[in-house]
């Protein structure tokens, strides 16, 4: 994450401790290097080098469990533990930065000892049989146990759970048997993700992972993005898993499943079979689907553009009130709201601020919507017979899909959340071998997509797509002219924050889709559009306090807000591990995508065209438009009641 | 309640604030020459030597450096601080005063016990007195420049913040928990900044020290561990109580002295220590023999050796912060290898395997606290084997 000194950082509420290491630099030692020697290896490393990335950079495996890449050092597990010339002690190599040439040595009798009974003393708290636990295969303490030859309990194996599984909340479960107290998710929270729902409490062998006096974690300001799940190393938190509602759903003949699949599971899937970070499985995903028996296989990309239309209309039309009719009450920047969990920080940490969020439902939501009342029609299907199942990147999205208010259909617009690795389950169950499958493509009457809607699934891609319509739309220009092959390269990469500006010197007409809410553009003549991105709450903490300010984010027209780091591509619902360079592979395949597409302007599509033209025959942000494709929102706050 | 013998302290025949006085009109690096020449190590126990500490700290670059005195005086069988606090606490102030002035520092903080919140009163009107004889405050002693104040905080209880970092974290506001180090507090401590944290003893003989000179200091004790000590005696002895002797004192005259000649062992260094059998007893209470924060319990000769060392380990099962994994679960092992003793039920191999877990407690906790926990567990099975094997089952 940042590599602010905790010197500087005057806005996080980490401890010191947990912050990213502050190094002592000496005069003039600042960016040299110093040699380390460790298992008889020679290597020069940047001054303030930890043991452990002085070690990784010359292919030596030092063990490691609370570490994790995104994450501040906590250095409480020990199972990194190493010698260190002249020091008395063993020290943690995830912790120590070495500012002097050092020697260094990973596996001595001592160190073997202390690993070996680090890992007894966790098996020895930790509940659970590894047949039964979702993590089977996928366990960083199981894989440690096999790494040090693990063979009896040495001291102990529990017999008995402890703890109640917490299985209050849609999107995460936690079962603190399983816990090993690396407080990865306790960092995740607060220090990556700035919400701080779980913290440690009591003392010594009491210690355990909390959530605001012990309350179920449905209770509390949970976001639901799932960060946590990424990076716990065992399965002590899992997602709500619907699988045998799914599998149900399809066993039943009178039920017509559905299933959208979002931009980013196909990104990754690959994973969960063995494959590299970065390898998407669009089209074999597809196969798989139909194999497993669902009766349709739709892309969410449709609503993806379909929420481009509908968000970036809502954005013309509240510059206009604002610009034009100098209305007071219109709140600006809009923020986007495709983000679950972004939209349930926003509902407790700045509720003030809610009339700014785009009223448009994310394009899961405006699928179900669509499905069961547009396609319902067309086919003839009694919408109840109808079972919505929407395979997310996300955890927060099972929330999402639970909310009272998205029943516009009249119906529960999505019944099941599914994650990637949950259809990565089922897909298996099925025994099925997802890479090796043949291709198939998405179905009709939602099958054409655009580029547009594949790059939701990265920070920035939200903007991008909402750019290149908007820019079109209003200019009349082809965006190509603008940005070549379309790229809209400012608003990408995987920056926290991202500024980007563009003035329009020109405008076109009006097209024909939006001639019932607009004349002209010409009040947008030489006006400079200024957009935000940002992905990760905490991220998001950073642009809402400038905003509160009056800093150039107060400036700003539109922002695209995103939970997760990377974005959708980083959801909480995604294989596991993650690390910033198996996102940085997934964005990758993402753009590769988007790249192939023939259509990539979600205005182009002509399935956008045509529900318009049978469906939401009044347009973008109309009467019925509103009722089925927007929503509203519940200003929470982050005071909880007894 | 006061010790018998705390009048006969050293700290009683010292000047008031004549090492103050000898510090405010001297450079910062001829203050810390002088504590340095001392060779004092520090009095919490860890021997960490002071002029060393003072000198990182004082190298260090801040925006804003603080003086921290550790009255969280928690080590199970010490109450020296607490003698020190109630007679002395004007030596204590004045030598955070001299530390303020040899860092660069404008704020001390004294991290006062829990339980002794009964002092605060107390503690309070010396404070009050020293702002307004300009002994603190302000232009100290009409020095421009020279500012320094003191305000206490208030501990809450738990013994792992008498560990420097823990109780930084601690006076945050956050909970106490230690950190990994490096960095250090000289460097990054309280708020970031370069910080000192010494003991309540420690700062008091550093007023000596400017008061009475280096040498005099020096002249006194070994020569790895110069200077007087104040020891907290307690247990099967006739005459409990505080006590100052030189470093360097063997247990056995320190024992005959607090009328304990005939001890079957004695816990030196409170919890963390280390027991020390009577054969034993001609070794040196010093940094390079068996270093101690002043905590002396003597176990006469009905005591059960078990007992006690089922008593420090749910000490530490209890005082264990909980964030590594060798000191929150394996001193629970230790507790129940104890308890399987007891019964008779601990076989011979199963307690070398826990003599070993002790030896991975030692090496790779994170902080002091889970590092020296095993130690008295440790010196009880290496010394009293016969008697803790000779349970029946």
């Amino acid at each position: 994450m940042s590599n602010t000194s905790a010197k500087d950082d005057k806005f996080s509420r980490a401890p010191v401790s947990q912050r990213p290491m502050v190094v002592p630099t000496q005069e003039g030692g600042i960016g040299g290097q110093v040699s380390v020697t460790i298992d008889s290896v020679d290597v020069k490393v940047p001054l303030g080098t930890t043991i452990l990335d002085a070690a990784r950079s010359i292919g030596i495996r030092i063990p490691t469990l609370c570490y994790h890449e995104d994450l501040c050092i906590a250095g409480v597990c020990r199972v990194c533990v190493v010698e260190v010339e002249g020091q008395r002690t063993l020290q943690a190599a995830c912790a120590y930065p070495i500012t002097a040439p050092t020697k260094v040595k990973t596996h001595t009798r001592k160190v073997r000892q202390a690993r070996r009974h680090i890992i007894d003393l966790l098996l020895s708290n930790h509940y659970g049989e590894c047949y039964t636990c979702s993590r089977n295969n996928n366990c960083e303490l199981q894989s440690l146990a096999k790494e040090y030859g693990v063979d009896f309990f040495r001291f102990g194996h529990p017999t008995e759970p402890r703890f109640e599984i917490d299985d209050s909340s849609h999107s995460v479960i936690r079962d603190m048997n399983k816990c090993v107290l690396c407080r990865r998710c306790v960092r995740t929270c607060i220090d990556m993700q700035e919400v701080g729902v779980l913290e440690a409490v009591y003392r010594g062998a009491d210690t355990r992972i909390c959530t605001f006096q012990d309350k179920p974690l449905a209770d509390v300001i949970c976001i639901n993005c799932g960060q946590c799940i990424n990076r716990c190393p065992t399965g002590a938190l899992r997602a709500n898993d619907p699988t045998d509602d799914v599998w149900a759903a399809i066993d039943d003949p009178t039920k017509h499943v559905i299933i959208q699949t979002a931009p980013s599971p196909r990104a990754a899937i690959g994973e969960c079979f063995g494959l590299e970070p970065g390898v998407p499985l669009t089209f074999e995903m597809n196969t798989a689907l139909k194999l497993c028996g669902f009766d349709r296989v739709f892309d969410t990309n449709f609503t993806a553009d379909l929420t481009i239309i509908e968000e970036g209309v809502e954005l013309l039309l509240r510059l206009k009130k604002a610009l034009v009719d100098k209305d007071p009450s219109i709140s600006l920047p809009q923020f986007t709201s495709c983000s679950p969990g972004w939209v349930k920080y926003i509902e407790h940490f700045y509720p003030e601020y809610l009339p700014n969020l785009s009223s448009a439902k994310s394009p899961q939501q405006m699928f179900g919507a669509v499905i069961k009342t547009y396609y319902a029609q067309m086919h003839n299907i009694d919408p109840k017979d109808i079972v919505c199942v929407a395979l997310m990147p996300c955890s927060a999205k099972k929330f999402e899909c639970n909310r009272p208010e998205m029943t516009s259909s009249g119906f529960k617009d999505i019944d099941y959340g599914l994650t990637s690795r949950e259809l990565a389950k089922m897909i298996s169950e099925a025994g099925i071998d997802l890479p090796k499958l043949h291709k198939s493509p998405f179905d009709d009457p939602f099958g054409t997509a655009t580029g547009s809607g594949v790059i939701f699934g990265a920070t920035g891609g939200v903007m991008e797509a909402a750019l290149r319509s908007v820019i079109e739309i209003v200019t009349g220009i082809r965006v190509e002219e603008i940005f070549e092959h379309a790229d809209i390269i400012p608003v990408r990469g995987f920056e926290g924050v991202k500024y980007a500006e563009l003035k329009i010197e020109k405008v076109g007409p009006v097209p024909d889709l939006l001639k019932g809410l607009f004349t002209d553009f010409n009040w947008l003549l030489g006006a400079t559009l200024k957009v935000g991105i940002c992905h990760g709450t905490a991220n998001a903490k950073k642009v809402m306090e400038d905003i509160k300010a009056g800093g150039k984010f107060s400036q700003c027209h539109f922002i695209e807000f995103m939970a997760c780091p990377g974005g959708c591509l980083g959801g909480g619902g995604q294989p596991i591990p993650t690390s910033p360079a198996i996102r940085e592979a997934r964005a990758r395949a993402i753009y590769a995508e988007d790249s192939a597409y023939t259509v990539r302007k979600s205005h182009e599509n002509p399935d956008i065209v045509k529900i318009y033209t049978e469906f939401f025959k009044e347009g973008p942000c109309s009467h019925l438009s509103h009722h089925l494709l927007h929503t509203h929102y519940t200003p929470r706050g982050k005071y909880i009641a007894e | 309640m006061k010790a018998k013998n705390a009048s006969k302290l050293t700290f009683s025949t010292i000047t008031p604030n004549a090492g103050l006085t000898a510090a405010a009109d001297k450079s910062r690096s001829d203050i810390i020459g002088e504590i340095s020449a001392s060779k004092m190590k520090g009095r919490g126990g860890a021997g960490f030597p002071t002029g060393t500490k003072w000198n990182l700290a004082a190298a260090a670059r801040g925006n804003q450096k603080y003086v921290v005195c550790n009255a969280d005086e928690g080590e199970p069988g010490t109450f020296k601080d607490r003698v020190i606090l109630l007679d002395h606490a004007d030596l204590v102030f004045e030598g955070m005063t001299i530390a303020g002035k040899a860092i660069g520092s404008s704020i001390g903080i004294v991290y006062l016990r829990g339980e002794y919140t009964y002092l605060v009163p107390h503690l309070e009107a010396i404070l009050a007195r020293r702002r307004e004889e300009k002994l603190l405050g302000k232009s100290i002693m009409g020095r421009n420049g020279f500012d320094f104040d003191i305000h206490l905080h208030m501990g809450s209880g738990a013994y792992v913040c008498g560990e420097e970092t823990a109780l930084i974290e601690s006076l945050e506001g956050h909970r106490g928990e230690p950190r990994n180090r490096p960095p250090y507090p000289v460097d990054t401590g309280y708020m970031g900044e370069p910080t000192i944290v010494n003991n309540v003893e420690t700062f008091a003989w550093a007023a000596c020290i400017m008061s009475k000179g280096a040498d005099w200091f020096k002249a006194i004790g070994t020569d790895k561990s110069t200077g007087l000590k104040l020891f907290s005696v307690s247990g099967d002895c006739a005459y409990p109580g505080v006590y100052e002797f030189p470093m360097g004192i063997t247990v056995r005259k320190l024992l005959e002295s607090v009328g304990a000649a005939d001890a079957k062992a004695v816990q030196i260094g409170g919890a963390s220590g280390h027991c020390i059998p009577a054969p034993e007893f001609d070794r040196t209470i010093a940094y390079e023999d068996i270093a101690t924060g002043g905590s002396i319990i003597v176990f006469g000769q009905g005591r059960d050796m078990l007992q006690i060392a089922r008593n420090f380990m749910e000490f530490f099962v209890e005082e264990s912060c909980g964030q590594c994994t060798p000191c929150r679960d394996g001193n629970v092992k230790l507790l129940e290898g104890i308890e399987m003793l007891e019964m008779g039920e601990c076989s011979m191999s199963y307690l070398r395997e826990l003599e070993s877990l002790g030896e991975t407690m030692q090496l790779a906790s994170k902080c002091g606290l889970g590092q020296s926990s095993p130690n008295a567990f440790l010196s009880i099975v290496k010394n009293f084997k016969e008697e803790i094997m000779g349970r029946l089952p």
